[in-house]
Formats: structure tokens, sequence, C-alpha cells
């Protein structure tokens, strides 16, 4: 074929002008195989974000095997070096004519060839559907036996994306976590995941004795079984980061684990803590967490797992933004902002985070009552449920949920305790 | 609109620019008359964006986590399958709109009932297909209503449009790189020329790996500024609309930090048409940023479980106006 000709071309003289060999052929490859470049070639370096350096080539296997699993093909599978993709697609025309020293015509038909095998297939919504409703156990959704929470979110927390709860200290985000954890580890004839579970704890909040006390006031079926207990939290592995290395340094391991071990839910709490302080909004161009989100948003793809996290509040500072310069100019009224700055807490982590997540549920108190807001969800009406804490976890006080209306739904009241 | 309307004498110089590949800008307003829109099924929203999204064109969305942007992709995506012209007419349930759409009812009849389909390139991950289902169950039964409202006479055409149908037409990629969203939009020219029937393109969002991967940011300009020319040049070949979902970021100006759109002051320049979506008090609104031809205005749109409206108030007026029909 004639395209294949010209890629291997274009491989072949990339790889030649480096005076290296490029992982060609039909071999998977490494895309960072173009790391060790001598740095003479300035104008050529693709230059990777420093994280995704670190990982090495490890990160490919993680998402080539979930990929499979997907039934997809990725470019390494294809005999296309990703970092000739890469360089292909990121220089201009003419500067791949001069690198190779070919006619416009023949770099454009080739970049067009290049493209096509890099682009990857694509997939009806309608197969798409069908696929979540026929493979996946319960279409998809662990639910959380909260009943009102779990109709609103059309069966509970989504496989496959992030959902992000948030709330002032003590309000229950941990004690959200502990439950679920126990609904993914539960058998599935009592409606559970069957699997085992990873839970992130930052801050050291994690309490088996909690846990179990949990377990067995709300599924003392279960829990009063003879070794039960055992096999239960048996099931959940709790891994303990001090810093963000650290924490780098576990989402790695885990990846590969996820795929192998059964692991049905990934619970990270308190990540906030890992930066506080660290991030302040400012010019800062790049975000602390800006590979752990990518991160684990492909890990929950890739394993089609729920992967739940929580999101500590700070008090909003006085210059935060929450207006466009377009609204400022058209309003010029000054008397809903400082209101606005009133005493109210916002997520510690920032908008780009935001921004990231799938699922947001706000856990706030208000007037003496714990309510949970479904915050931000692609599903759910703006609905505030109230809860309440109790032996056997967080229970909701009634499953109609209020609507509420306008941008409350994202404040976060913290009244009672401060 | 009275010099505008000043019927076209069939001039044959028109057609005899003395530059190949140039356009007069007769023939250009000419064009535009025929320009198809997508509603946003919201009627405030149509209203200022002068009928809906303009085919041919690329629109810049962006907004605060939440606020509803890939929702509009979602309502894009299915809508852009039936972009049924007696539903336009009905949805926005406008009399002035009217006139304008007898121009546009002469467009090719292979898509006067059933539209194009719709690729839907998702580099976020975040893609819910049952919410696409919801919208196109609550889309599916709009067409059937006001098919119903439309002909009262006996012998009502069976519109046999599925949920499942739509969701069908709807072209699912999943972008994990930045490289493969270079490539992907470099290939979507042959993928849109095998898929004629494509009438809308979204990507939800343009910004994620390009926020997060890069460094180097002249190259990151040079990059995305070519990729915005590459779409143009796919929305005018194909006319196709193309929707690009943008998240925000703050902007320090003026002495006060600003919310404003990502990707920095040279990718604001690249699309045609910008809209942000924002909170004023409790309603959520549509701004029009910047756009060649519309004139800078705000409309208030709802998020409900049948995708975008407009506010309830104002939906009240609208069903009143067709009962009156």
């Amino acid at each position: 074929m004639r395209g294949n000709f010209q890629i291997s071309r274009i491989e072949f003289l990339i790889t030649k002008k480096w005076g290296k060999r490029g992982g060609g052929g039909g071999e998977g490859c490494c895309p960072l195989n173009k790391d060790n470049n001598e740095p003479g070639d300035s104008t050529l370096i693709y230059r990777p974000e420093p994280g995704r350096k670190r990982l090495g080539g490890s990160e490919c296997t993680a998402e080539r095997e979930g990929r499979k699993a997907m039934a997809n093909k990725l470019i390494s599978e294809m005999g296309l070096p990703r970092s000739i993709a890469n360089d292909a697609l990121s220089l201009t025309e003419f500067e791949l004519m001069e690198l190779l020293d070919v006619n416009l015509k023949e770099v454009i038909s080739a970049v067009a060839h290049i493209s096509e095998i890099a682009c990857p297939p694509y997939q009806t919504a309608l197969s798409l559907l069908e696929q979540r409703i026929q493979v996946e156990y319960l279409a998809g959704h662990l639910p959380t036996r909260l009943e009102g929470l779990d109709a609103a979110l059309c069966g509970g927390i989504p496989f496959g994306v992030l959902t992000e709860l948030v709330g002032p200290a003590g309000i229950g985000k941990t004690q959200f976590c502990l439950k679920l954890s126990l609904l993914a580890s539960l058998p599935s004839s009592y409606g559970g995941l069957n699997g085992r579970v990873i839970y992130i704890d930052v801050e050291s909040k994690f309490s088996s004795r909690r846990m179990i006390e949990i377990g067995v006031n709300s599924f003392p079926e279960v829990f009063y079984m003879e070794g039960m207990v055992q096999e239960m939290a048996g099931r959940i592995l709790v891994l303990r980061p001090a810093s963000l290395s650290e924490f780098t340094e576990s989402l790695q391991q885990i990846k590969v684990s996820i795929l192998q071990n059964q692991v049905k839910l990934l619970v990270v709490d308190g990540m906030s803590a890992l930066v506080t302080g660290e991030f302040e909004q400012g010019p800062s161009r790049q975000h602390p967490f800006a590979w752990h989100i990518s991160f684990i948003k492909s890990l929950a793809e890739f394993s089609r797992i729920p992967v739940v996290m929580t999101n500590q509040v700070r008090s909003r500072s006085s210059d935060e933004a929450s207006r466009y310069s377009f609204q400022v100019q058209s309003k010029g009224d000054n008397i809903e902002e400082i209101t606005r700055s009133d005493s109210h807490l916002v997520a510690a982590l920032g908008i780009h985070w935001a921004h990231a997540v799938t699922v947001r549920l706000v856990l706030e108190a208000r007037s003496g009552h714990r309510f949970i807001k479904v915050a931000k969800s692609p599903i759910s009406p703006p609905l505030a449920f109230p809860f309440d804490v109790t032996s056997s976890g967080i229970i909701l006080l009634n499953n109609d949920g209020i609507e509420m209306a306008g941008p409350q739904i994202n404040t976060i009241h913290h009244q009672g305790s401060s | 609109m009275t010099v505008l309307d000043t019927p076209l004498k069939p001039n044959i110089n028109c057609q005899n620019s003395f530059h190949v590949g140039a356009q007069t800008a007769w023939e250009m307003l000419r064009e535009e008359d025929m320009l198809t829109r997508i509603t946003t099924s919201c009627a405030d929203l149509d209203n200022i964006l002068g009928g809906g999204i303009s085919c041919k064109e690329v629109t810049e969305i962006g907004g605060v986590p939440g606020i509803g942007k890939t929702q509009l992709g979602y309502v894009f995506a299915i809508l852009g399958f039936c972009i049924n012209l007696e539903l336009l007419l009905l949805l926005r349930g406008n009399k002035n709109y009217r006139i304008q759409l007898a121009v546009n009812v002469q467009i090719p009849a292979h898509y006067g009932g059933l539209g194009g389909k719709a690729i839907y390139i998702d580099t976020e991950g975040s893609f819910m297909v049952e919410r696409a289902m919801q919208i196109a169950e609550a889309c599916v039964k709009d067409m059937l209503e006001y098919d119903g409202l439309l002909r009262k006479d006996s012998q009502a055409r069976q519109l046999k449009m599925q949920p499942k149908e739509l969701l069908g037409n709807i072209f699912y990629f999943r972008i994990c790189s930045y490289t493969e969203q270079i490539a992907m939009i470099n290939f979507l020219e042959k993928f849109v020329s095998e898929h004629k029937d494509v009438k809308v393109v979204i990507i939800d969002s343009i910004t994620l790996h390009f926020r997060q991967d890069f460094d180097d940011m002249a190259l990151r300009t040079r990059v995305l500024s070519g990729m915005a020319l590459k779409l143009m040049k796919l929305a005018k070949t194909f006319s196709l609309a193309v929707v690009l979902l943008n998240q925000v970021t703050t902007k320090y100006s003026e002495g006060s930090f600003h919310l404003s759109l990502a990707l920095g002051d040279s990718w604001s320049h690249a699309c045609t048409n910008r809209v942000i979506l924002y909170w004023n008090g409790n309603e959520r609104c549509a701004y029009i940023d910047k756009s060649p031809s519309l004139p800078s205005a705000s409309a208030p749109y709802s998020v409900t479980a049948k995708g975008i409206r407009s506010l309830a108030s104002n939906s009240k007026r609208l069903k009143m106006m067709q009962a009156l029909d």
C-alpha cells in the first residue's frame, strides 16, 4: 500500500535524522522512546509533560489492557510508534518537508494517512448504550442504598467516571466512603458488586472498627454469618500515602492491580490535603494535580469502575473570581459581591478540578440539618436531601429531595460547629 | 431587511468571479440566506443566536463546571439529526421567524424531514449515554406531539423514529491524548466525506489535553490555531456546524481576578462565535461574547430532564402561542 510505504518512509527518515532506531515494525513500542534524544535537535523535540515522563513506559500497559477490554486498538499496536505520530502531527507541513526532504504532496498524504491510523475507531452512542446495559452489572451503577439519591442518579454512583464528595470537616464524607466500600464488597446476592476495594486514605481517617459497625448495623444478615466479617474486611485494601510523591507512586502501582484483582471500587479520601497551601489561585499555569486528574480519570474509564473522591473546603478568599469581566462591566454592583464573600466555603481544589469530575455531591450543614446536594450531575436535577449519620452510616431523612434553583446548589454552608 | 429583500436578479456575472476559488460578497450573502441552523431547543437562546447555532461555522461554548455545557452538547448531537424544519418552526413559536424560515424551507429536501448525523468527540471521558437517551426520548416525544399538531387531518404521517435510532446516529469517538485529538481533526475531513449526512461535530472539550500536556506554549498556540483552521474549513466545505466546548479558568486583569475561557488570548480569536454560559443570580444565562454577525446579548435558559429549555414562565407563553395557532 502506498500509504504504508509513506509512513515507513517518514518513520525511517525521522529515525535516520535522529541517528537512532525507532521502535518501528509491528512491535508495540513505548511512546516515550524519544526521551533519550540529543538536546541539539531543539526544533524537533517534543517535550512530554513532566508527570508523564516520570511514569515511563509502563503507563501504556494499563491503558492498553483497558483498551483491549473495550475492543479498541492503540496506536502502538498498529505498528506506528506514537512518537512518530506525535511529530508528524505537531509539526507543520513545511517543517516536515524540510526535515524529510520530500515534496508537499507527499507530506500531505502521509500526514492524512498517519492521522487516519492514529485516530481511534468510533462507536455509535447506541452501541455504547447497549454495551452498558447488557454487559455491565446493575447497568453500570453502584447503588448507594439511599433511595432518593439512587433514583436521582439513575441507579447510584456511575461506573467509569469520577464522583466527588465535597463538604466541611466532620460532615460525613468518610462515613459515606466507608459505606460505599462495604456495598462494593458485598456479595452479589445481597446487591453488592462482590469485588475488592482500594481505599486511598490520605489523612488516616479510615476506621475498620467503624466500618464493621456500619456493616453489622446495615447488613446484619451478611455480617452475622460465620467468617463474613473477616471476609468483607479482607476485601478492602487501605493505602496511606503521606506525600504527593507517595500518592503518585501508589496510583501507578494500583493501575495494574485494579485490572487483575477484581477491584470494583476506588476511593480516594482526602486528596486535597496533599496540596493544601501549595495550590493557590494565581498565575500558575499548571495545576499540581493536572497529571493525577487525568490519570485517575483514565483509570476509572478503562477499568469501568466507580471512583469516589473527597474534597475538602476552604473559606473563599475575598478576591476570588466568580464572574466574567463582561458581567462586572454591565452591572457594577458591589453589594452582591460583598454578601457573597460573606462566610462561604468553597471546594479546596479549584475550578480545573471541578471540570474533571462528572458527579459532584455537596454535603453541608444548614440551620441544624445536614443536607446532601447533587451539585453537578449530567442526569440528576439539582436536588437536596436531608440526611443524618447513624450507627448504620448515612441515612436519608426523606427520599423526595428539595429542588434547588440557581447556584445555591453549589454553595457549602457550615453552621453549627463553627 | 428591505435592502436585503430585493429579489435576486439572475446575474450570470456573479458566477464568473475573476479569481478561481474566490466568492463575491453578494454570493456570500445569498449563501448566508440559505444557511440552516440547529436549534438549541430553547426559544430564548435561539432568539439571540439568530435561530440556533449556524451550520458552516465554528461555535465555542464555555462555562463553569455544572452549568450545562455537556448538556448542550448532547442536545446538538440529537437535534442535529432532526433539523426538521417544521419542528424548528414550532419550537420557536415566534411569528417573526416564520418569514425568515420561509426562505430556509427551500433548503434541500433530503433533510427536510430527517436530517443529519452527529459526531461526538469526547476528550474528557464523561459522556453519559443514559443522559443522551433521556434527551432523545424527550425529543421524539416532542416531535410526535408537534407532528400531531401540524397534521390535524387524519392522514397523519407515521413518524417511525425511535430514541434508539437517534442514538444510533451519533458517532462517538473517545480521544485520550492530544496526539489523537490532532489526528482526529485531520481525519474528520475524510470521515465526513464518507458520511455525508453528518451535520454537526461536537468536541467536548477542546481544552483538556491541551491544558495539561503542554509546557511549550508556542507549540500549543500553533497546534491549536491549526486545528481551528481545519475545523473552519470542515464546517464550510460540508455545511456542518462545529461546536467546541471549553472550560473556564481564572484570569488576572485590571487589578482583579475574572473568570474567562481557557486556552488563552490567542485561542479566543480562533472561533467564529463564542457563547459563555454563566450564572446570573439564580438563572442560567448564555451570553454572546463574540460573533461577526450577531449583537452581543444574553438570554436565560434552564436545564430540565428533557434537555435545554426556556425558563418555565417563558415556555408557558410559548405553549399558549402554539395552542392559538
